[in-house]
């Protein structure tokens, strides 16, 4: 065994900018779009020494990249209507709870296909591309964000050729879930190299996460799709109600940035 | 041309669970040990925070804390038939990276294994006959160490953690209240177990009454706070239910940043280097021995570390693939049967019950990891497996570990995946509604390997991992086997409807089943059918030890965490009493 060095001075190497630049974006925001960090607590930051000490930093927070600014970025106007078109479809509006489009979800998605998820960060994407099995998963070259722009506009195309050259935005409902359904099962085939079945679950997957997730990315306004179901949002502490079986949890829906009336009005 | 740095006494390769505990205990030996991690620092109040920790969106659905496979990612196919093509997004199982690793973002369920598991083919061969260890191909072996061997490193393990629990053998003598199936306990867990809320307690009431042995799953989840041996001090859990998939914000999940890092890192003798990826174990000229670690570092620069003793610290996956690059043992040959490395992976059986309640609000959002009531009458070999057709088992769970909306909303069979009827059944059954996990084992077979892609590279320009792997037929019966045992239970507690979710078919990696792959690098007591000795140390180059899961000849049905832990401290117990004094083989081929 090679002698040991214990006499060194702690010594702790850290970039001290990487966080503050991440917490810059969330917080400003460019183009209505949080700027990408530079790191966000994931691999590809600079190489650190840590030696003798915890390496702490303050003021670096790994925060929350939320949703900013209004309209869409990366939908057009034609994407942006089979969008709402479809997303109304996937959750419909009634008295029970918000439908995709009255909590936001179009707009969450645009703001997730503008940013790190549509350029398919955590997707590897490398060639070469067969169709693989369906256990294989998603086999494609398309990003999310090149896969929403190519199946959309193969959407439109088929709905063209099959339903008197409308779009798929200006069907009616009947038909609209007719074609969801073909997309689902995979019977509808598309042009242009789109899996049906691909786009569908994403898109599916998507439209739930809009639903679901915290409203700083953009959708569920209001935590009206929380309140529906009885998910109070993000508490930290149920210690007192864990004992008490079968009873409902009184408290209000929050979210990360609170509730409508600690800092809104 | 790779720099050459001043040497190490031990290069840890990874720095999660295992190679924390390497870390503090090599340390502790004495040594100047360095580790190599690919990922970034994270530590509680910076990375997961309470004020933002609770994001379903940006932790589980958009894998914050999780290997991102564009990468490094590896191939998959069902059977050698197939061209595997790469996991191209995380789907069936959620790799860890950076600082703690799976550490980080596991629900904090620690196990032991049964007695019998690490006898899985003397002790059924004995019991069932021969052809039951060897029908369908199974490749199945003892595990060249026992229970009692391993016991006394579960319990340092679990007084690290400070573990949840009640234990249900006591130096052989069977305590009320536990799980009196598993093996006899040096101590009682540390902590008491956690309060179980509405839906484990229906379950354990129900599966009481069936005649079954409920007992509290052991948690890593705090039901108290806690100060660990290494002075390390976690809060008790608040039950938000955000524990797998995330990291805890409270201090209260036991992980390498909340049980060891505190210690570790303080150390004068210890070096971490984070965004370093070793691209493989440099071996001296007669292969005998290693010499250090080559390792690329974020601005792309290579370095190579010598070192006195290499430990593969990684995850499963990563080790097994950093044996085959480097070239160390002989790769398995699923024609002839030969070789060893990458041979015998094996994986988790998981299967669910749904149960739907008219009535009863049960609030599935107050939850933690490992919350649980848990029966264990038909795990491993707590059962008569005669006549079944099949060896293993699982335990059933009546867990909560969290209702978070957009992974946990449960609806009845029948409904549709949207639509308004969707939504409606959605907003009906979110409280009223959970969820059975069956936890089955996995047997090893012939077929299911690791080796090296012929095609695919990651952006080090190194082949991808490839891995072979389908359910077994003997799996398929347990399975259902099980899942019908746990919808006895369900039907018990008296609902308005249940759905059985089998698991049938191929192996997919599409839906999320669990992070528990096994084998590849196993342990046994002889070269010939092993990667490693019982102190996981590698038969063809002594100076290389390879932790972790893969060290598992076949995977029972448990969360393996709490054995990956104790085999790790018997192996540093045994690096610190034997191999320190004189380096060699620690077990005579």
């Amino acid at each position: 065994m090679s002698s040991q060095d214990k006499g060194e001075a702690p010594t702790v190497e850290v970039n001290l900018v990487r966080r503050r630049l991440l917490l810059g974006g969330a917080v400003a925001g460019i183009g209505g779009v949080a700027a990408a960090a530079i790191h966000d607590g994931e691999l590809g930051g600079p190489s650190q020494t840590s030696r003798g000490a915890v390496p702490w930093q303050e003021g670096t927070a790994d925060a929350p990249p939320g949703a900013s600014g209004s309209g869409y970025v990366f939908f057009t106007v034609e994407e942006a209507a089979f969008i709402e078109a479809a997303v109304g479809r996937l959750i419909p509006n009634d008295p029970v709870g918000p439908g995709a489009v009255e909590a936001n979800v179009p707009f969450f998605l645009d703001r997730q296909l503008a940013g790190k998820f549509g350029r398919g960060d955590h997707y590897y994407l490398g060639g070469p591309w067969p169709k693989g099995t369906p256990e294989q998963g998603y086999q494609t070259r398309f990003s999310p964000a090149q896969l929403y722009r190519a199946a959309i506009a193969a959407i439109d195309k088929y709905v063209g050729a099959n339903f008197n050259g409308v779009s798929f935005s200006k069907l009616n409902a009947a038909d609209q879930d007719k074609v969801l359904k073909g997309l689902e099962s995979g019977e509808i085939k598309l042009d242009d190299g789109v899996d049906s079945k691909t786009f569908f679950t994403m898109l599916l997957q998507n439209t739930k996460e809009g639903y679901f997730s915290d409203p700083i990315y953009g959708g569920n306004k209001d935590m009206a799709a929380w309140k529906m179901i009885g998910f109070p949002g993000a508490h930290y502490d149920y210690k007192e109600w864990v004992s008490r079986h079968g009873e409902r949890v009184p408290y209000p829906t929050v979210g990360f940035k609170g509730r409508p009336g600690w800092t809104e009005t | 041309m790779a720099t050459t740095l001043k040497p190490v006494d031990a290069v840890l390769v990874g720095f999660g669970w295992t190679g924390a505990i390497m870390g503090e205990e090599l340390c502790e030996a004495g040594l100047n040990v360095l580790a190599l991690e690919r990922g970034p620092w994270r530590d509680t109040s910076t990375d997961f925070a309470t004020g933002f920790a609770q994001d379903e969106l940006r932790y589980m659905w958009r894998h914050h804390l999780f290997q991102n496979v564009a990468d490094d990612t590896l191939t998959i196919r069902n059977n050698v038939n197939q061209e595997a093509l790469p996991m191209r997004h995380l789907g069936a199982f959620l790799l860890g990276t950076g600082v703690g690793s799976g550490g980080v973002h596991w629900n904090g369920q620690i196990w032991r294994f049964l007695p019998s598991d690490f006898l899985t083919k003397s002790h059924n061969q004995q019991r069932y006959g021969k052809k039951a260890v060897t029908d369908y191909d199974l490749t199945v072996q003892d595990w060249g160490i026992t229970y009692e061997e391993l016991e006394p490193f579960y319990d340092q393990f679990d007084k690290l953690c400070g573990t949840s629990g009640k234990a249900g053998n006591l130096k052989g003598v069977i305590q009320p209240g536990g799980n009196p199936f598993e093996g006899p306990r040096s101590n009682e867990y540390p902590t008491p177990p956690m309060i179980q809320t509405y839906a484990p307690t229906l379950f354990g009431k129900a599966a009481a009454e069936l005649g079954r042995h409920p007992f509290p799953h052991p948690t890593g989840n705090l039901s108290e706070p806690y100060t660990n041996p290494l002075g390390a001090q976690l809060g008790a859990c608040t039950y938000c239910g955000f524990c797998e998939k995330f990291g805890c914000g409270n201090y209260s999940k036991a992980s390498p940043q909340t049980t060891i890092l505190p210690s570790l890192m303080a150390k004068g003798n210890f070096t971490l280097k984070t965004e370093c990826e070793v691209l493989r174990v440099e071996l001296s000229p007669d292969r005998k021995r290693a010499t250090g670690v080559t390792y690329v570092n974020s601005a792309g620069e290579e370095f190579f570390q010598p070192a006195d003793m290499v430990i593969l610290s990684a995850y499963v996956l990563q080790n097994v693939r950093l044996l085959l690059l480097s070239g160390i043992g002989k790769p398995y040959d699923p024609k002839t049967g030969e070789g060893v490395v990458g041979k015998n992976y094996a994986y988790q059986t998981m299967s669910s019950v749904n149960v739907f309640f008219e009535d009863k609000i049960l609030n599935p959002f107050i939850g933690a990891g490992a919350l649980a009531t848990v029966i264990d009458d038909f795990n491993g070999d707590n059962f008569d497996h005669a006549g079944l057709g099949f060896i293993g088992g699982a335990y059933i769970a009546g867990m909560v570990t969290g209702g978070r909306p957009i992974e946990m909303i449960y609806t009845p069979t029948g409904t549709p995946n949207w639509g308004l009827e969707w939504k409606h059944a959605a907003a009906k059954n979110y409280l009223r509604s959970f969820s059975l996990s069956v936890h089955g084992s996995c047997m090893s077979h012939r077929g299911n390997y690791l080796d090296l892609d012929p095609t695919y590279r990651d952006i080090h320009g190194r082949p991808m991992l490839r891995m072979t792997f389908d359910f077994t037929d003997n799996e398929h019966k347990m399975s259902d086997y099980l899942t019908d045992r746990a919808a006895e239970v369900a039907r018990a507690m008296n609902p308005r409807e249940i759905k059985l979710n089998r698991r049938t078919g191929s192996f997919s990696v599409v839906p999320y089943q669990t992070t528990h792959n096994t084998g590849g690098a196993i342990m046994g007591d002889n070269p010939k059918n092993s990667v490693v000795n019982k102190y996981l140390q590698s038969w063809d180059v002594p100076n290389v030890f390879s932790m972790g899961a893969g060290a598992f000849p076949q995977n029972a049905g448990y969360n393996p965490t709490g054995t990956v832990a104790a085999l790790a401290y018997q192996a540093a117990h045994e690096i610190r009493a034997r191999y320190l004094k004189s380096p060699g083989p620690l077990v005579q081929a």
